[in-house]
């Protein structure tokens, strides 16, 4: 891959000053680990955001935080107090999205995980949850989690994302920020135990083909799910990120099918029933599924999300602070199969250029790319666009649009635009 | 086990002749499978019945009991309306929960239009799905807290409202699979992925 000219590094950070030097070096320093680093990092001018320059080269002097701070304790560990990002809820409660413009690698940290519900989050005691496999099997079966934690496990890194997400983005540039656009999919390490564990042991009878999952919430969520799919990838995960799964995901279990539409990943799941044909519950005949207005007919059982990438930094209601060095930087996916190839555009799609993917890439996961941009202070529209292993590309909004009409657009998958206006200033735009 | 297994699929079998050996000398890293793991409880009948109440398209699952329009009509004013309208209009309320309810009836016609409204009259492609829906969802502030005769009243109205069935026609565990709805062919499974043009 070509990689353009890496901007002058001395530019981020600032000079070391004469009074900066005259601090005690790290050999007089009775905390050799607190100052180092900190040296080490104006110095090597390997930050890009703003931090660096946020810290006066004056604050080294006055360091007030130099001194005993609080011992370690058995409790439930915090971020530090100067992090502020969170969630933002959805109006009417029943999502919330994760801020991708602010994450780092690939995975959501939990408490960021996006939120989707139909009746909100119960709480479940998970001493009392059960759940129940039965239908079309030789010996129905009850388990609680403590059950479930004796089976063979796995823990595999996967995205969930909502059909839904993007849905705003797809017709309109009135979203400000990613998380705004894009911000219902999420990646988590999950661990449980494989379904195909689980079916064997209640044996599946002949001409078995479906299987109902039900959620334990308010709705009672249910979607009908090939045995093959059970078969292939699915489990039932109890943990998310090293712990428990998180309430509003699923607590104290809940279905994963890699690469899959969210809702159909049930949370709080109580019940899976075998089954011969698919149940065609609500949410898979008149709520998920995709009204393509062209013709008046509607796509079914579209489980996959398909490869698509976004920006995240830079990205919608961010300012860049001047001309020079960034290194463009956001997350790829594809339910389909590994993200093969990430590009980037600065001049709105005319011209591409790789991205370098972070290793590992894991298949139905988020990945982050990263490519090194010299602004040259004009505006620009920077663009990505995943192809996966399959060969498919990520469309363009306008193919997709033409494709697709004005519908409900689930599974909205078409290229992300932000624009970098001459005074830095970056914004949401529809491009093509 | 292995022979149940056998019937599930190719996958199956595979994963049991990986795991078969289920000796006194297991090999490193293999795991037993099979009876190895028994773990949970039978679940009895009465446990699965509690939460069976899953309703298909050819009306298996559905209760006995029956409703009518005009029993419907009542349940309607009192359980639904305050959130899908007295008219089944649809509400959009930021104090209601959700936001308020969607319409239920209405939009035949439009769902090729740049205006399309998705109702169970235009949209949704069987009646049994209603009953289905009605019973684990509804209403929102009580999911489950209707009882069959109940649900089947309210099929019985939104149905009549929607000028599907006659209003005289009760709704029970015979007519409901019967029940064509308007837009029962408007689906197809999905063919994605589009030939996507490179680059396009």
């Amino acid at each position: 891959m070509t990689r353009p000219p890496i901007a002058n590094e001395s530019e981020i950070g600032e000079p070391l000053t004469e009074a900066d030097l005259a601090q005690p070096s790290a050999e007089d320093c009775a905390c050799k680990e607190g100052m180092f680093p900190r040296r080490q990092i104006l110095r090597g001018g390997g930050l890009l955001t703003a931090a660096a320059t946020l810290l006066p080269a004056r604050a080294m002097a006055d360091a007030s935080w130099a001194v005993p701070g609080r011992i370690a304790k058995s409790d439930y560990g915090q971020r530090a107090p100067f992090e502020k990002v969170t969630r933002l809820a959805a109006s009417g409660g029943t999502s919330s999205l994760t801020p991708l413009q602010a994450g780092f690698g690939i995975i959501t940290p939990s408490a960021l995980h996006y939120e989707r519900h139909h009746n909100g989050v119960p709480t479940i005691d998970p001493d009392q949850h059960r759940l129940i496999i039965h239908g079309m099997v030789d010996k129905p079966m009850k388990y609680s989690v403590a059950d479930l934690k004796r089976f063979p496990s796995i823990s595999r890194t996967v995205f969930i994302e909502c059909s839904g997400n993007s849905n705003a983005a797809a017709r309109s540039a009135a979203p400000k920020t990613a998380q705004e656009a894009h911000g219902l999919t999420s990646t988590s390490e999950w661990t449980g135990v494989r379904l195909s564990t689980l079916l064997a042991q209640v044996g599946v009878q002949d001409g078995a083909a479906w299987v109902l999952a039900e959620g334990a919430d308010g709705a009672l969520l249910s979607r009908s799910v090939p045995i093959d799919k059970m078969l292939d990838d699915a489990f039932v995960a109890y943990a998310q990120n090293g712990e428990a799964v998180r309430p509003e995901n699923g607590y104290p279990m809940r279905l994963i099918l890699p690469g899959w539409e969210g809702n159909i990943n049930i949370k709080w799941l109580r019940r899976l029933k075998v089954g011969d044909k698919p149940f065609m519950t609500r949410e898979e005949t008149s709520k998920y599924t995709d009204l393509i207005t062209l013709t008046g007919k509607a796509r079914q059982f579209s489980w996959v999300m398909e490869a698509k990438s976004v920006i995240t930094f830079p990205s919608g209601d961010m300012q860049l602070p001047g001309k020079g060095f960034y290194e463009i930087s956001g997350i790829a996916w594809s339910g389909r199969a590994p993200i093969e190839r990430v590009e980037i555009s600065t001049d709105g799609g005319r011209s591409w250029g790789l991205a370098s993917l972070q290793e590992p890439v894991l298949p139905k996961a988020h990945v982050r790319f990263r490519y090194p941009w010299l602004w040259d202070g004009s505006e620009a529209i920077i663009e990505s666009r995943a192809t996966d292993q399959t060969g498919y590309v990520q469309p363009t909004k306008a193919f997709l649009a033409r494709a697709e009409g004005v519908g409900p657009t689930y599974h909205y998958n078409g290229i992300q635009s932000w624009k970098v206006a001459a005074n830095g200033s970056v914004s949401n735009v529809l491009n093509g | 086990m292995f022979s149940t297994a056998k019937r599930v699929s190719g996958m199956s079998v595979a994963l049991a002749i990986l795991f078969a050996p289920l000796t006194a000398s297991a090999q490193q890293g293999g795991y037993p499978g099979g009876n190895a793991y028994p773990f949970g409880t039978p679940a009895s009948n009465a446990d699965i019945a509690a939460w069976d109440k899953d309703v298909r398209p050819d009306g298996k699952g559905l209760p006995a009991g029956s409703g009518t329009y005009q029993a419907g009509a009542k349940i309607y004013g009192e359980q639904c309306a305050a959130c899908h309208g007295a008219k089944l209009q649809g509400m959009r309320d930021p104090n209601l929960p959700q936001g308020g309810g969607p319409a239920l009836i209405g939009g035949r016609g439009t769902l090729n239009t740049t205006h399309f409204q998705m109702t169970v009259e235009s949209y949704w492609p069987y009646a049994t799905t209603l009953f289905d829906y009605i019973t684990r969802a509804m209403p929102y502030t009580a999911p489950g807290s209707l009882k069959p005769d109940e649900v089947y009243s309210l099929v019985a109205f939104i149905l009549g409202e929607g000028n599907i069935v006659g209003k005289n026609v009760a709704m029970d565990a015979k007519s409901l699979p019967k029940v064509q709805m308007p837009n029962k062919d408007g689906f197809y499974l999905d063919n994605r992925p589009y030939p996507v043009k490179r680059y396009d």
